[in-house]
Order: C-alpha cells, then structure tokens, then sequence
C-alpha cells in the first residue's frame, strides 16, 4: 500500500513552549487513523501544522511524496487535505447546500463573467454542483436539510455538515477534529458507520483525533498518541492501548 | 529657530490630540466601540466655557470645572441611554451607526441653540508668551498649558488605571468582560466611568483646542475627533502610553507639512503615514498583537 | 427541495427588480400628471445616486463583510474620471447618451482601478483597523483633487499639484480640473431614468454575483474565513475581487452625480467621510447583507429630511433622535427578546396552543 502522509521530525515552539516536538507519523492510503492524548497534548496543533495554518520551526510534511511544508492552507488544501474544526467552522448564513458547494468550489468552475451574465455554463456548472452537493448531502442524510441555514441544523448535524463539506474538496486525506464532540451515544455510533462508509465508498484516507475510546478503539487501525507534543506510542490500536505508558499518560502515576 | 517653532506647535496640537485619543483609546479598550460622538462631545465643553464664561461671567477656572462636570454627565448618559441597550448585539456596527446618531444629534442640538455662526472663544489661559534664544522662538501660554496639561493628565491616568481598584476594574474588563463580571467586577458600573472620564477628557480638550483655535461652529468636534481617533489607532488602539505618543507625532506631522509642504495637503499626509504605519505594523506603534484561535 | 430553494431565491430577486420598476413607473406617472413638486424632483437623482452608492457598499460590508468608511472617495474618483472624460469630448461626441454611456464606463473603470489598488494593502486588515484606513484613503483621494490642476492646450493635457499658473497653457487651453474648484461646465447627462437604469443595471450585476460561484465564496470568507481557506478558496483573491466591483458601483454612483451639478467639486459634504457613513446608514438600517433593505432605506432617509422640511430647524434633529431609536429597536438584544415575547405571530401561536390544551 502506498503512502498518503509522511512526516519527519514536525516541531513548532509558541512563546519557549514546545507545543509539537519531533513529530513523526505514517500513514497508508485508505487506513483510518487515530491521533489520541491528554488534553493540551498538541493534537489540534499538529492539524493546524499539517494544513499550514502554522508553518512549522522544524521537519517535513509529505503528501503522496509531495512536500507540502511551509504551503499555505489554500495550496495544502488544493494539494489534497481537508479538514473539519474542533469548535465548528461553518458558513452559519449560507444553506446546507451552499456550505457544500463553496467546497466545490475549485473542482467546478466558470468565470465570474458567465456568473453575472448567467450563460451556459454557468447553468450547467450549477446544475453538476447542485447534484454532486445533494448527493454528499444524501450520504450524511442531510438532503432533507439542504435549503436551511446551516447555523439552524443542530449540533450533531452541523459537525456532519462539516465532513461534508471537508468531503466536497475531493481531499486524499480527510482530518476530522473530535468528530464526535457533543453527541451522545446513538449518534456517535451512526457517526462511527459515516466514518467507515466514507473511507470504503471514498476510498479516503482518515486521520481523526477524538476523545471518545469507544469511537477510537471501534474504527481505527492504527494509532499515535500524542504527550507533552511528542510521541508516546505509536503503533495497532489493540497495542497501543495495552501500551503501560499510554494507560499511565491517560490514568495517572499510581 | 523657525522649524523649532514649528516644532513645538506640533507638539501643541498633538497635545490635544493626545488628550483626546486617551478618551478614545479607554472606550474603545473597554466598551469595544468606536465612538464616532467623542469629538463632538469637545465641541460641549467649549460651548460650554464659552457660555459660562460670556453669559454668567464666571472665572476661567470655575467654567472649565463646570464644563469638565457638564460633559462627564453627558458622556454617562449617552452611554446608559444610546450605547449600553446595544451591549451584545448581533453587529459591532449596530453601536457604530447609533454613535453616529449620537453625533449628529448633538452637532444638530448645538446648531439649533447657538445657531451656524462662528463663536469667537476667549482664551481660558491668562499667561505671558515666554521668549527663549533671543525672541527668536516664541511659546504662548496655551502652548506650555496644553503640553503640562497633556503630560499631567497621561501620568494621572496611568496612576489610576495601575494603582487603583478602579482602573484594575478597567484593564479587567477591557481584557474579557464576560471573566471580568465572573470575579465580580462591576462590568456596567465600569464602562459608565470610562465614559465619564473620556468625556471629562474631552472638555479638558475642548478648552486647550478653542483656546488656540478660537472659532467655534456646531462642527469643531468632528475633525479633531477624527484625527484624535487616527492618533489612537496610530499608537496601537487600547494603549495608554500608544494615545499619547500617536497624539503627538500627528500633531508634529500635521504642523511640520502644513509649513514645509502644502497646507491643503497636510490632512492627506497625516492619513497617509496612518496608512504606512498600519500596513507595517497592522495593529498600530504599542498595539498588542491578536491572532485568532484555530 | 433545492428547486425550491432556488425558486425562493429567485423570487426574492424578481420582488427586488418589481419594487424599483413599480416605484419608477409610479413617479414618471406622477411627473407626467404634474402631481410632483419640484423639490421633490430635484431629489430624484440623488436618490439614485443613493440607492446605487448602499448597494455597492452592501456588497462590501453585508456580503463580503468588510467595513468600508471611503467609499465616498470612490465615488470621488468616478465623479471626477467622468466628469473629465466628458468635459473633454463635450465638443466632439454631441449625442449626449453615447458620451453618457462612456462616461459611465470610464468612471466605472477608474474607480474599480482605485478600489484594487487600496484594496491590495489594506485587505489584509481586519475590522476596525480597515474601517480606519478606508476612511483615511477617502480624505487622501478628497484632499488630492482639491489641490490637482489638469489643463489642455494643443500639446496635450498638462498636470500640477501647485497652481493653475503652473500648468503654463498655450494660448487657447482650457483649464479642466481647477483645483478646490473642481470642474464647472460639466454637461448635465443625468437624468432619473439614467439613473433607474443604472439601478436595474447595478442589481442585475450585484444580485447575480451574490447567487453564483463567486458569491458564495465571498459570503463564506464573510461567515468564517479560516474555513474558507481550509476548503481552498483564495480569500485575498474574492476580497479584492467583492471589493473591487464595490468601487466601481460607487464610482458609477459618482458619474450620475457629477452629471446632475454644473460645478462638480470635491468637499466634506459630498465626498468626505461623513458622505461614507451616510451610505453606511443606509446599509445598516436597511438590514446588513439586504440589498432589498438599502434600496428603500437609502430612498427614505434621503427624502425623510425633505419631507420632515415643515418642522424647519428641528428636522435634523428628529432625524438623529429617529435614528437613535430605530437602532435600539432593531438591534439591542433585551429589546429584541421583548419583541420575540409579544410578537402578534406569537401572540397568535400562544392563543391556538391554549385552545388545544
């Protein structure tokens, strides 16, 4: 299996405090990954260093081979990651449709021109991008919803929203930021069969960080625990829960 | 000698910028709100020591006490009546717009008592110019007050808002109101005196300005309220000592091109080094950096 | 379901183009009955010129999301451009819509260029801060045309920041821009229905842009512009782009202005930044991101003070005291919650929901 995402050595310092220190981590085309620890561990600061919005002191992110440090969101997203937010990112005064379409954005496209004078391919675009956005919508059983205000779909629905929109990219890599913070257990598990299908209908390669063990240990593969902003463990899931460091990190010295 | 002279007129103005930046900059910190009614509030205080001044002929010095008082009350109640019901609005630019209503109300109050006409304002200050080199430079009166009283009123402030339980009050709230009136800070009870001591700044203001500046329209207010407000901004908006040095330096600007460039063109210069200063410095000389959390 | 929704939007739309067509057609009939009077008819173009200048400052502050205190001076430049252009070519385009029509387009142009240019800097400030440095950018252009002297002889136009005497025209030359006096004999092309059409014209572009590709992405760096990038959409690029097209609305705006005066000049009153938040007015107490809004507030607050004109001196007076009150009503979030609390719809709802228990 080839590799999607590469990195070497990742370290960003904030203020004398090293946030991510020598971060290393691998990952194989279609694998779901978990990237799990403590709070203020520097997961979501590793998401922000692999989608440039920091540019990291030291080390080397690899997107399919291609080295993508130091490239700016826009480029990093264009060159095939996409991500959801830990505290939600949506266009709250767009419908559910639109947040999907400005995902769509670069892969559908006419001129501004065509746009106002409303020609050809403007309906036509729009039409596509109508019916690839339903259709992503329809996976998160979202279609129903597309005409709302996003700011007006709860909680659960706004953070699949999100994936959707994430999904809409086309990315290689999809990161998603505790997909299910805030829902309770009947939805996290329907979440948990979303995450499945999009890495087998997809075929996308994930990397999620989440607190919830249940979700962790249910989905991923393989899984990398973050401490203090380095590695503690790194390895099968099974394993690395089982990993004394890790349940020491988690439960305490004693 | 004649660049000196300029030199401390600039100092002059920048002065009265200064003491009206400071206004802006502590509301603008504590109350997150541009108030575009701040200038007009100098234009009170000078009607005001113009009115007790000619009419009941009171001394200098109690006028300017009586209109430092007078504005203090107005800028409390502008801010209970028009700013505070629009605390925690959906849009920042819902108060924006109801200061420019403010504005426009006393510019049109003011019209309406003391109708279009210039008002010639007699000087507050009573003091003999002093002659340094030789005659050569000049200092009037107004000038060593305003600077004195700039100085005076920048290392007062910044006593109070240090050493007080007060001003510990106003860095609290300016820093997160919400944690501010967790710990039990007085959030309401703080903004009200930050615009009674902006406003009461103002008057002080008002007084130096028409002292130099004698004419005196319903508009006077506006454009050093904007200049004074391009002062604050300029100093990194928020910052005490930032209001102080901005003030200074725009007076300095203004004065040195109005008499080495072009008088039409020195507004346009002052805004233009604003401009530099932001694209070099986004949040101004002494303003705190703020990066938004992803 | 999307069908619908695109219906809605469209209808939205149509309702906007009927409200402008209706309102035109009713004052020509009124104009063509003599039921108008003539100060009333003398307010007709600026209203135009008002309505255009609040919906190119909603696009910049309702869907791009941008404060904007310079676009007086936009519509300064596209005054002045105009104005120029025509004074220039008055003897040798004669048909007056041809020049007109040009003169539009030129002063479209110039103030689009003046937009991009500022645009490029000062985009990359937020709030406040570009709030500020839009503002100083309108004095500078007000400020710079007070002192620009431009004259025309037969070796071409000559140029100083100086005096007319410095232009040193052959004899013959005409001055054009003469300083703090700006340009006189500008031919007057304006005209009400010039300036409805150019209304239709700037809601057709405006409208179309908010409901297309290009749209959606400036109103999604508006809601959230860290996920904007994060799903790739070049934010420098759509902000200069909205902001842009703003300026030249407001240059268009400009034109029809410079068009109604003999004597175009460029003063605090009509181009400084008081000119800038006037629009702003319009913009917010029409509803932020409503075009609909801006066209009806612009043309009320710009004949409320006429029509208030029997209460003589008070009139500005109850024209701020109004808007104070209007702002409170609409926006203080205690006073919203009473309304939400005893609404009619809500009183209505209540009443039904009682007769079922």
């Amino acid at each position: 299996m080839s590799t999607v995402l590469e990195v070497n050595d990742l370290s960003i310092s904030f203020g004398g405090l090293r946030a991510v220190d020598g971060f290393n981590i691998k990952i194989s085309d279609g694998q779901l990954y978990g990237l799990i620890g403590p709070n203020g561990a520097g997961k979501t600061t590793v998401f922000n260093l692999l989608t440039g919005v920091y540019k990291p002191d030291e080390g080397k992110i690899f997107l399919e081979g291609e080295n993508i440090t130091g490239k700016s969101t826009i480029e990093i997203n264009k060159a095939g990651i996409a991500r959801t937010f830990q505290n939600i990112r949506l266009f709250k005064n767009l419908s559910v449709l639109d947040n999907v379409k400005v995902g769509l954005h670069n892969r559908f496209t006419y001129s501004a021109v065509s746009g106002i004078l409303r020609l050809p391919s403007y309906r036509k675009t729009e039409k596509a991008m109508d019916e690839e956005a339903l259709s992503l919508l329809s996976v998160f059983d979202l279609d129903k919803e597309s005409s709302l205000l996003a700011s007006n779909l709860p909680y659960g629905k706004q953070r699949k929203l999100e994936i959707a929109r994430a999904l809409a990219t086309d990315p290689k890599l999809l990161l998603l930021d505790e997909p299910a913070a805030g829902m309770n257990p009947n939805e996290t598990k329907e979440l948990m069969d979303t995450i499945t299908l999009i890495r087998d209908k997809f075929k996308k390669t994930i990397l999620l960080i989440e607190h919830d063990m249940k979700l962790v240990s249910g989905i991923c593969e393989e899984l990398t625990v973050l401490n203090f902003g380095s590695v503690l463990s790194q390895g099968k899931t099974s394993d690395v829960l089982n990993d004394p460091e890790v349940i020491k990190a988690y439960l305490g010295d004693d | 000698m004649r660049f000196l002279n300029y030199l401390i007129n600039g100092i002059s103005l920048g002065s009265v910028y200064a003491i009206i930046a400071l206004g802006y900059t502590m509301v603008y910190g504590i109350a997150k709100m541009l108030n575009f009614a701040h200038g007009d509030i100098i234009m009170v205080g000078s009607y005001a020591i113009f009115c007790l001044m000619s009419l009941t002929g009171l001394s200098p010095v109690v006028s300017v006490v009586l209109a430092v008082l007078i504005c203090t009350a107005l800028g409390i109640t502008v801010e209970a009546i028009a700013y505070r019901p629009l605390r925690g609005a959906a849009s920042p630019l819902a108060v924006l717009i109801t200061a420019i209503g403010v504005s426009y109300f006393l510019q049109n109050m003011a019209l309406l008592i003391f109708g279009a006409n210039t008002k010639q304002f007699t000087s507050v200050i009573n003091m003999e110019p002093l002659s340094l080199f030789g005659g050569s430079v000049t200092i009037t009166g107004e000038t060593i007050v305003t600077i004195i009283s700039c100085i005076l009123i920048m290392v007062l402030l910044l006593t109070f808002i240090n050493k007080t339980k007060a001003g510990q009050a106003m860095l609290a709230v300016s820093e997160d109101q919400g944690a501010a009136k967790l710990m039990g800070v007085n959030v309401n009870g703080t903004i009200s005196l930050t615009f009674a001591i902006g406003s009461g700044l103002a008057a002080i203001a008002g007084m130096l300005l028409s002292s130099s500046y004698p004419s005196l329209t319903p508009y006077t207010g506006s454009m050093p309220g904007i200049k004074a407000f391009v002062a604050a901004v300029f100093g990194g908006i928020g910052s005490i000592p930032g209001a102080f040095i901005g003030g200074i330096i725009l007076g300095i600007i203004e004065i040195l091109s109005k008499a080495y460039i072009s008088s039409q063109l020195s507004d346009a210069i002052v805004f233009m080094v604003l401009i530099i200063v932001l694209l070099v410095r986004p949040t101004g000389l002494l303003g705190k950096k703020i990066q938004e959390k992803v | 379901m999307n069908r619908f929704k695109n219906n809605k939007k469209f209808r939205d739309n149509i309702i906007t183009y009927l409200l402008v067509i209706v309102i035109f057609a009713v004052v020509e009939s009124l104009k063509a009955t003599g039921h108008i009077s003539s100060l009333m008819k003398g307010l007709l173009v600026p209203v135009c010129i008002y309505i255009i200048c609040a919906i190119a400052l909603n696009l910049c502050v309702g869907i791009l999301g941008e404060l904007s205190l310079g676009h007086a001076g936009f519509m300064c430049v596209g005054a002045f451009s105009g104005a120029f252009f025509s004074k220039c070519t008055a003897e040798v385009i004669t048909v007056a819509p041809v020049r007109f029509i040009l003169a539009i387009i030129i002063g479209a142009l110039v103030a689009s260029l003046f937009g991009f240019l500022i645009g490029i800097p000062v985009l990359r400030l937020k709030g406040d801060y570009l709030a500020i440095v839009t503002l100083a950018f309108g004095e500078i252009i007000k400020n710079v045309i007070n002192v620009l002297y431009v004259g025309k002889d037969s070796e071409g136009f000559h140029f100083s920041l100086k005096d007319m005497v410095s232009l040193h025209l052959k004899e013959g030359g005409q001055v054009i821009i003469n300083g703090a006096q700006g340009i006189t004999g500008t031919p007057n092309d304006s005209s009400f229905e010039a300036g409805f059409v150019l209304i239709i014209l700037t809601l057709f572009i405006v409208l179309n842009l908010i409901d297309s590709r290009d749209g959606r992405a400036i109103m999604s760096i508006r809601d959230n512009t860290i996920a904007s990038e994060s799903v790739g959409i070049n934010v420098t690029r759509y902000k200069l782009m909205a902001f842009t097209i703003s300026a030249g609305i407001a240059g268009v705006a400009g034109v029809l202005y410079a068009h109604n005066l003999n004597s175009l000049m460029a003063q605090p009153k009509n181009f400084g930044y008081n000119m800038s938040i006037t629009i702003l007015l319009f913009v917010v107490l029409g509803g932020i991101g409503n075009i609909r809004g801006s066209i009806i507030s612009a043309a009320v607050l710009t004949l409320l003070p006429e029509l208030l004109r029997g209460l003589a001196d008070y009139r500005m007076l109850i024209y701020a005291i109004v808007l104070i009150i209007l702002m409170i009503f609409n926006w203080s979030p205690a006073i919203l919650e009473l309304r939400k609390k005893y609404s009619v719809r809500n009183f209505i709802k209540n009443k039904k929901t009682k007769e079922v228990e």
